[in-house]
C-alpha cells in the first residue's frame, strides 16, 4: 500500500521531540472542596509535564494553548509556575489543535524565538462549558451565520457531522455494528488504564442498543465530556536527549489541513471525504514512511465514526472499507495496529486530542501507566497480557501516527518515532 | 444606533446585524417568499450559504438570483436528543441536506448547492414522527418559508407532493 519516497525533503524530521507529558485526573464533576478552575487544572498539568521531563521553570520559555473561549491563558499559568516567557500564544480551536500547535512550537523554536514550549489544553468540559452547547447556551439567541445552523437545531458536533456519517453508510454500506467496534476496542483499552473515566468493557450490542442521540450516533458512539488539563513539552531533540525521559522525536506534522469550502464543506463533495485526504500527502512524504510502517494509531474519537473515517482517508485501508477495518480486530490491543490504547475520548476522557499524543509518547518510551508490576529498577515490567485489568503496552513500538479531527473539513496529524 | 431586524422562530429569538448585508438580503428574500442565491458576476455560479466573495474566483461582485427551490435529500441527521429547548418537544426531528436540481455537479463532479433545512409539513410545522419515518436519502422535497417576522423567514423543506418519489434510503432499523 505504501508509496512513499523515503528520500523526499525531510524538513525538520527527527530534529524536535516531545520531552515531557503531563495530565490531571479525568473527572466528571468534583467533590465539594476539590473543585478546580481551568487555571488550576492547567497549572497542575504543565507542572506534571515539567516534572516528567525533569526540568524546572527556568527551562521553559515558550507556551501555547488552545481553547474555545472556555479556558485560561498562558500568562496566568506561566505566572503561577514562575516561568518567564520569551514566547506565548493562546489560540482559538478545539480538536486537531494539538498536532498543529506542536508544529507551531517547532517553528518558533527553529526561528530562534524560544527554546522549549509547553503546549496545554485545560477544560472543565463537564462542569463548566460542555462542547455540545448545553445549559444556558442552549437557549441563546440565533444571529447572523448561525441562522444557517442553530436555527434548525443543528449545532452540536454530532448534529453537524451526522450527514457525513450517514452518507458514508449510504455510499459504502457501512453498518452501525461495524462502527460500534471502535467503542468496543477503546473500552478494552480503557479497562487496562487505571486513570480512564469509563473503564468497563462494552459489547457491540451495548453500543447499538444504547439510546439514539442523533442518528446515526447512539450514546455510546459519542465521547465522554470530562474536566481535565493536558500538556506536552516540545523542544529540540538535542535538548530532549539531555532531559529525563527516553527520546521520542517528531518525524512529520500537519496542522489544520482543510478541504475546500470549509465554511460549509457539504457544498464541495464528496461529503464522505474528510481532511485527511489532503493531509496524508503532507504527512507521509515528510515522515518518509507510510501507513504500513505505523505500529499504533491515535485516530481522534470524538465519535466512533471519526476514528473510522480518518483511518481510511490516511490510507490504513481503502476508502469506503473503514467499517471492515475497524471491526477486524486490527485496532485492538493484540491486533496488528491498535488505535487509542488509552481508551481515547470515548472512554478515558475528552481533551481535544492532547491525551492521544500523550498516550503514544508513553508507548514509544515503552512506559505505559497500566497495572503491570514494577521491576527492581522501579519501571513496570510489561506482560503483554491484554486481559481486563492487565497490560496495555504494545511490544516495542517504533512509530506512531496521531490523526487529529476538528470537523470533516479540517484535521491535523503527527508521526512520532522512538529515538532518532 | 442599530435597527437590527429581529424575530422569533420556534420560540427562539433570531436576529441579523444591520452590517450583515449578505444574510439580510438572503432572509429578507425568504420573507418575500422567494428563494434567491448570490451569483458571482465573473463565474456565473450560484453559491450557498451567503458568502462575501465567490468561492471559485474570489470575485466580490454578485447578483441575487431567484432559484427553483426543489431537490432531493442528499443526507440527513435525525435528532433524538435535542439540545435547544425549542426542539425538545419535537423529537425526533430531521435536519435535511438537500441537493438542488439547479447547478448539480457544477463546476466539478461532486459539487452542488446543498441547502440545510428541517423537514416540515406543508404548512411549516416540524414534521411529526410518522412523516419523519417516510423521509430519507433520495426523497424529493420543495421549500416552504417559516416567517420569523416581517423581515426574516427561515427556509424549510417539505415533501414534494407533485414529484414522483423514489424509495428513500434510511438508516437501518
Amino acid at each position: 500500500m505504501t508509496d512513499i519516497d523515503g528520500t523526499s525533503p525531510p524538513y525538520l524530521r527527527n530534529r524536535y521531540a516531545i520531552a515531557g507529558i503531563g495530565e490531571t485526573t479525568y473527572q466528571r464533576g468534583y467533590a465539594p472542596g476539590e473543585e478546580h478552575t481551568t487555571r488550576s487544572l492547567a497549572t497542575w498539568a504543565v507542572g506534571n509535564a515539567m516534572a516528567d521531563a525533569g526540568i524546572t521553570a527556568a527551562d521553559v520559555d515558550g507556551m501555547l494553548s488552545y481553547s474555545g473561549n472556555d479556558s485560561t491563558f498562558s500568562p496566568f499559568v506561566a505566572g503561577d509556575l514562575g516561568i518567564r516567557l520569551n514566547f506565548y500564544m493562546d489560540c482559538f480551536g478545539g480538536g486537531s489543535s494539538t498536532e498543529a500547535l506542536i508544529g507551531i512550537a517547532m517553528g518558533v523554536i527553529e526561528a530562534g524565538m524560544c527554546d522549549t514550549v509547553a503546549v496545554f489544553r485545560s477544560m472543565n468540559g463537564f462542569s463548566q462549558v460542555r462542547i455540545g452547547g448545553t445549559g444556558a447556551r442552549a437557549a441563546a439567541p440565533v444571529s447572523g451565520d448561525a441562522l444557517h445552523g442553530r436555527a434548525y437545531g443543528w449545532g452540536s458536533a454530532g448534529q453537524m457531522f451526522a450527514p457525513t456519517f450517514m452518507r458514508h453508510m449510504y455510499e459504502y454500506g457501512t453498518t452501525p455494528e461495524q462502527v460500534a467496534h471502535v467503542k468496543v476496542a477503546h473500552s478494552k483499552h480503557a479497562s487496562n488504564n487505571p486513570k480512564a473515566f469509563y473503564n468497563q468493557r462494552v459489547t457491540v450490542d451495548d453500543v447499538v442498543s444504547s439510546r439514539m442521540v442523533c442518528k446515526p450516533l447512539h450514546l455510546l458512539d459519542c465521547c465522554v465530556e470530562t474536566d481535565n488539563a493536558t500538556c506536552v513539552i516540545v523542544t529540540s531533540a538535542e535538548r530532549a536527549r539531555d532531559m529525563r525521559q527516553p527520546l521520542v522525536t517528531i518525524r512529520s506534522v500537519v496542522g489544520r489541513c482543510s478541504k475546500p469550502r470549509l465554511d460549509m464543506h457539504y457544498q464541495h463533495g464528496p461529503i464522505t471525504r474528510v481532511a485527511g485526504y489532503y493531509a496524508k500527502d503532507i504527512l507521509w512524504p515528510n515522515a518518509g514512511v507510510g501507513p504500513d510502517e505505523i505500529d499504533i494509531t491515535g485516530s481522534y474519537d470524538a465519535f466512533t465514526f471519526t476514528t473510522m473515517l480518518q483511518l481510511e482517508e490516511y490510507g490504513f485501508c481503502a476508502k469506503g472499507e473503514g467499517g471492515g477495518y475497524v471491526s477486524s480486530g486490527i485496532i485492538e490491543l493484540g491486533g496488528a495496529r491498535p488505535n487509542n490504547t488509552s481508551g481515547g475520548h470515548l472512554c478515558e476522557g475528552y481533551t481535544h486530542g492532547m491525551s492521544m499524543v500523550i498516550e503514544n509518547v508513553r508507548q514509544l518510551r515503552h512506559d505505559i501507566d497500566d497495572s503491570c508490576p514494577a521491576g527492581p529498577d522501579g519501571r513496570r515490567v510489561h506482560t503483554y497480557d491484554y486481559a481486563e485489568g492487565g497490560c496495555r503496552q504494545v511490544r516495542n513500538p517504533e512509530l506512531t501516527a496521531n490523526l487529529g479531527w476538528a470537523m470533516p473539513a479540517t484535521g491535523s496529524a503527527l508521526v512520532m518515532q522512538k529515538g532518532w | 444606533m442599530s435597527t437590527m431586524p429581529q424575530g422569533t422562530h420556534l420560540g427562539m429569538p433570531v436576529s441579523i446585524d444591520d452590517l450583515d448585508l449578505e444574510n439580510l438580503a438572503y432572509f429578507r428574500s425568504c420573507a418575500e417568499g422567494v428563494f434567491r442565491l448570490q451569483r458571482g458576476r465573473r463565474s456565473g455560479l450560484l453559491r450557498y450559504p451567503p458568502t462575501t466573495a465567490c468561492p471559485w474566483t474570489g470575485d466580490r461582485e454578485y447578483d441575487w438570483v431567484e432559484v427553483e427551490p426543489r431537490g432531493a435529500v442528499y443526507s440527513y441527521a435525525e435528532v433524538h436528543h435535542a439540545i435547544q429547548p425549542s426542539f425538545r418537544e419535537h423529537t425526533p426531528y430531521l435536519v435535511l441536506l438537500v441537493e438542488l436540481d439547479t447547478q448539480r455537479g457544477e463546476p466539478s463532479e461532486h459539487e452542488a448547492l446543498r441547502i440545510i433545512g428541517n423537514l416540515v409539513t406543508a404548512d411549516g410545522e416540524l414534521a411529526p414522527p410518522e412523516v419523519v419515518a417516510q423521509v430519507g436519502i433520495g426523497t424529493r422535497v420543495r421549500m416552504v418559508f417559516n416567517p420569523a417576522s416581517d423581515e426574516i423567514a427561515i427556509p424549510q423543506w417539505t415533501i414534494d407532493e407533485t414529484a414522483e418519489q423514489p424509495v428513500p434510503w434510511r438508516y437501518p432499523e
